[in-house]
Order: C-alpha cells, then sequence, then structure tokens
C-alpha cells in the first residue's frame, strides 16, 4: 500500500531514500527517478491537463510511465491506452471515460482525436514550473484484454491498485524488475507502481523487440524480479538467451500456471523463488503462492492479510481493498452485493488444494490468445452434416492450451458411418476452419461423437 | 519408424499445412529459430502425443524445456525408455 505521507505516484517519488540510484529503461534509453522528482516531460502543459480526463496513449511504455507520474493527482482520470486497440474500440473508451484530453508521444498523429486537447509527451526531462496546481485523487481506468468487443472500463484509484504492495516488498538488497506484460494493463502496472513506491528500478520490454532480445537486455541490466504470464515463460525457456537472466524471484500470473511450467522454472532458476498468483483487473490481486505447485492451499479461503477469497459455484471470488470500483458506461455490476467480485474462474477442490479448471465461460487461452468455443462450433456447424458440435481446451505445455472438438453428425438413411467417410468429413470441416478462423481457433483435431454432454439447462458442459 | 523419424516427418508435415519453409533439421537447430512458430510448435507436441502415446514435456519431472531440436528428440526418446 501507499505510504502513509504519498498521495500521489511524485510524492511516492520523492519519499524514495535514494532516487539517483533507480531507473526505467527501455531499449532507447533510460530516465533516472531523481530527475523525474521536479521535472517535467509535458512540454508545459501540465496545467492545461488539471483535471481533465487523460487518455494515455503513448507507443511506448517508457513515455506512458512518464506521463502516469506527472499526471497522478493532478488529472481528474487517467485511462491508459494499451497499444492494440481497434479504432472502434477507442470510440467507445472515449464516450465512456469521458475522454478530454490526450497524451501522445511526438510520433503520433493527433487528427483522429476529436473534442480533446492533446498534449506531447517525451523523455526529455526539464525542471518543473513549479506551478500550484490543484491536487487530488485521480481516478484510473484500466481496459480489460478484450478481444473483438468492445473492451471493459474498470476504475480504481492509486490506493486501490496499490493495496497489495507491501512496504516489506522494498527489500534489503536492491531489486530490478523485469515484466513481459504491458505496464498499460493490470498486470503489467503493478510492476511499474511496485518499481515505484518500493524504490527499484524497471526494464521495460517493447513490442518490437524480440524475446531473446528482451531476456539478453534483462540479464545486462542485472534483473532479480522477473513477471509473466505461464505463456511468456514457456517461450522464454525456449530461448537460449534465458540462460542470461539469474532472477531471484519468478512469477507467472495470468494464465493458469500448470506443474510442467512451475517444474520448468525450478530447473531452470533453481536459485529463484518461483511463485504464481492470481490476479485480475476486477479483483485486484487475489494471492500469490510460492510452494512450486500448481493451484492453491484450501487454507487461502476465508482471508490471508487484507484480502478475502471464496469459492461459489465453483467460481473464485475476491474481496479486498484491491479490488476496482466499479465498470464505467453500461454493463453488469462489477461487484455483488456485499463487495465480491466473481472472477469467472473455475476451481476444484482436491485434497486440500484448489485446482484451475478454466474460465465459466469456456474461453480458451491459446498462447495469450483467447478463442470463444462458440465461435468456432458455429463455424464447424455450417457443414450440412454436422448436427452439433462443442469446441473445448486440451492441454498442452508449449501454448497451455490448444482447440479440439467433438461433433456429432447427421444420420443420413441408407448411409452406414465408416472410418473412410469420417476422414473425409473431418476434412471438410476443417477447411471450413481455415477458410473462416484464425489460426489458433482452428481445432487440431476432430473428433465424431455420438452424445455431447447437456446440463439441466439445455446448455452444453464445457467442464466435463 | 523411430521416434526421431516420426518427430521429424510430423514437423515436416505441419510445416507444409501451414505453409512454412524450413531450414535443415539439424540437432543443433534452436526450435524457435526454425521459423516454426509456438502454436505449431504446440500441434507437433499434440500430434506426438496421440502417435507415441506420451507428452514428455508435461510429463517431465524435472521441467527440462527444449532449445534446440536435438533436447526436443532427446526428451522423447529419454520418456520412451
Amino acid at each position: 500500500m501507499l505510504p502513509s505521507d504519498s498521495t500521489s505516484l511524485r510524492e511516492a517519488l520523492i519519499n524514495i531514500a535514494d532516487p539517483s540510484g533507480c531507473f526505467l529503461w527501455d531499449t532507447k534509453g533510460s530516465v533516472c527517478y531523481h530527475d523525474l522528482v521536479r521535472g517535467s516531460c509535458l512540454n508545459g502543459r501540465l496545467s492545461e491537463l488539471s483535471g481533465r480526463s487523460v487518455l494515455v496513449a503513448t507507443r511506448d511504455q517508457l513515455i506512458t510511465a512518464l506521463a502516469l507520474i506527472e499526471l497522478d493527482g493532478v488529472a481528474r482520470r487517467l485511462i491508459l491506452c494499451p497499444p492494440d486497440l481497434t479504432s472502434e474500440q477507442l470510440s467507445s473508451v472515449f464516450a465512456n471515460a469521458e475522454v478530454d484530453a490526450a497524451v501522445l508521444d511526438s510520433s503520433q498523429p493527433q487528427s483522429n482525436l476529436r473534442n480533446c486537447i492533446t498534449a506531447t509527451c517525451h523523455s526529455n526531462i526539464v525542471p518543473a514550473a513549479g506551478e500550484q496546481l490543484e491536487r487530488r485523487s485521480t481516478e484510473w481506468v484500466l481496459l480489460t484484454s478484450g478481444t473483438t468487443s468492445a473492451p471493459k472500463l474498470v476504475l480504481h484509484n492509486l490506493s486501490s491498485l496499490t493495496a497489495a504492495i507491501k512496504h516489506s516488498d522494498s527489500a534489503a538488497s536492491p531489486i530490478i524488475w523485469g515484466t513481459f506484460y504491458d505496464i498499460r494493463r493490470y498486470g503489467g502496472l503493478q510492476i511499474l507502481l511496485r518499481a515505484i513506491l518500493g524504490g527499484a528500478s524497471l526494464v521495460l520490454s517493447d513490442m518490437e523487440e524480440s524475446l531473446g532480445d528482451y531476456l539478453a537486455r534483462l540479464g545486462r541490466h542485472g534483473v532479480t524480479h522477473v513477471l509473466g504470464t505461464p505463456t511468456h515463460w514457456r517461450r522464454a525457456l525456449m530461448s537460449p538467451a534465458a540462460r542470461e537472466i539469474a532472477p531471484r524471484y519468478v512469477r507467472s500470473s495470468g494464465e493458469i500456471a500448470d506443474q510442467s511450467i512451475l517444474n520448468a522454472l525450478r530447473f531452470f532458476y533453481p536459485d529463484a523463488v518461483i511463485a504464481h498468483a492470481f490476479a485480475s483487473t476486477e479483483a485486484g490481486v487475489g494471492f500469490s503462492v510460492e510452494d512450486g505447485l500448481e493451484g492453491f492451499p484450501d487454507d487461502l479461503l476465508g482471508g490471508v492479510g487484507d484480502v478475502e477469497l471464496k469459492v461459489e459455484q465453483g467460481s473464485l471470488l475476491v474481496r479486498s481493498a484491491g479490488t476496482a470500483m466499479r465498470y464505467l458506461g453500461t454493463g453488469p455490476a462489477l461487484r455483488n452485493e456485499q463487495g465480491f467480485v466473481d472472477t469467472g474462474d473455475l476451481v476444484e477442490l482436491r485434497n486440500d488444494r484448489h485446482y484451475f479448471l478454466g474460465r465459466r465461460s469456456g474461453v480458451i487461452n491459446v498462447g495469450g490468445l483467447k478463442v470463444h468455443p462458440e465461435e468456432v462450433e458455429t463455424v464447424i456447424n455450417r457443414h450440412p452434416r454436422v448436427r452439433m458440435s462443442l469446441v473445448r481446451a486440451r492441454k498442452n505445455p508449449i501454448t497451455g492450451s490448444i482447440v479440439i472438438a467433438n461433433v456429432i453428425l447427421k444420420e443420413e438413411p441408407g448411409q452406414r458411418a465408416t472410418a473412410n467417410r469420417d476422414v473425409v468429413i473431418k476434412d471438410e470441416i476443417l477447411q471450413i476452419c481455415r477458410a473462416k478462423l484464425a489460426k489458433h481457433k482452428i481445432p487440431i483435431a476432430i473428433n465424431i461423437v455420438t452424445a455431447l454432454a447437456i446440463g439441466t439447462s439445455g446448455k452444453l458442459y464445457r467442464h466435463a | 519408424m523411430s521416434i526421431r523419424e516420426t518427430i521429424i516427418s510430423q514437423i515436416r508435415q505441419v510445416a507444409k499445412e501451414q505453409n512454412k519453409k524450413l531450414g535443415p533439421l539439424t540437432d543443433d537447430l534452436v526450435l524457435l529459430e526454425s521459423g516454426l512458430d509456438s502454436l505449431e510448435f504446440a500441434i507437433i507436441v499434440a500430434r506426438l502425443e496421440d502417435s507415441l502415446g506420451s507428452d514428455p514435456l508435461s510429463a517431465s519431472e524435472d521441467g527440462n524445456f527444449p532449445v534446440t531440436l536435438g533436447d526436443f528428440i532427446g526428451i522423447y526418446e529419454d520418456a520412451a525408455k
């Protein structure tokens, strides 16, 4: 949590004992915390942005970090724009977050931002003007990783975003953070905030940098704490550059961490603490487990520290000071009446340990890319011989999951099922899928079956 | 067909299906530099599980992850011993 005398990121920087020894690094250079304490990156435009709802939409993560530090406590609202938004998604963000200002970097066109003032942020820090601006508690808006639909806008403030950060995180020996995450999403932002509040350096990634090059750069900076999804880690461990880092702490979150990736990390980094954590943009940080085993112990339910966890109808619920307030715009309530966030992640209790089964919605995560099974089923069902289909995940050590499909065929009078006929139909179904679906959504196997499990609600069982 | 031949043939089959050109499949080839992406390796591993009856990358107790093609084949050959 925030030190009691810090109400903004800038004040947290002021409280760092030795800001001249802390840096944010990216592929192009670095910025020292000491320069940020009294410097400005906004070309003297800070006062114009005071009290506004500011979209931060820069190409580089470093520039976003600089803008956040300068604007927190000054802007009414900060909206973090991930790099991969479509223009339709951006339109819904503008409307729902009442955006009236935008911070860009110098390389970006400013023509498509209507009805708002724009300011340019850069990494050349100049002394701040020292003007007295009204201080306020800034609202932070984070986007969930929507697929094709409009992303949800999740409302936090600096207190909720930093609720999981303990003062003891500022360890005796210096920490250098590295993360495969983008700081414009919840998981990555947690690392930026940990670095700033704990007075530690952070090595930022770049979307155009290869994984091997990022690992090599982490190694050169002597990274001590590295975080990513299991998918990031599986890719990293297949890179020869994975040997170039020697972290003390390695953490996976954002997807199910299975035993094979935890074992692989233990094997690769025998001297590191191997942790896996549960967090989401809405729920905040649920827990971090460091015993090297997949799932989490039953005794975490009820409460650990400030976080309460419970399981209802198979789904994990979280309540803490780190949970978000609400969604902006129309939509479902973010919390239930008791203040719990239903994460939609299904868990199963076996031998005093809860294991993650997947999403209640059935959404499949293939190497970090989402697949809605209904979309694939709709395509499969176009084949004239298909009566119904069920698309589900099959576990995979490289991408976490891959897509497979079970299919029931229509009976045709006078036609007998033969192995050869099934091969032809499977091939035809795959051809339809290849024509209509992105590569990660195409089932890698199609099984012709005679029955699919259907629940009492009449819906297909997706977690049979 | 030996395990090595089964693996090489499956890699070539997936590359063909995905219209990917492969260089020489030598033991020191770094998998991430082979021209195949992680989804394609995921498909190869799943098909090998079906044809060889084992998924040693998931089952591995020591958690050794393959970097080169030689590592990859070795993990399957060790699992069959």
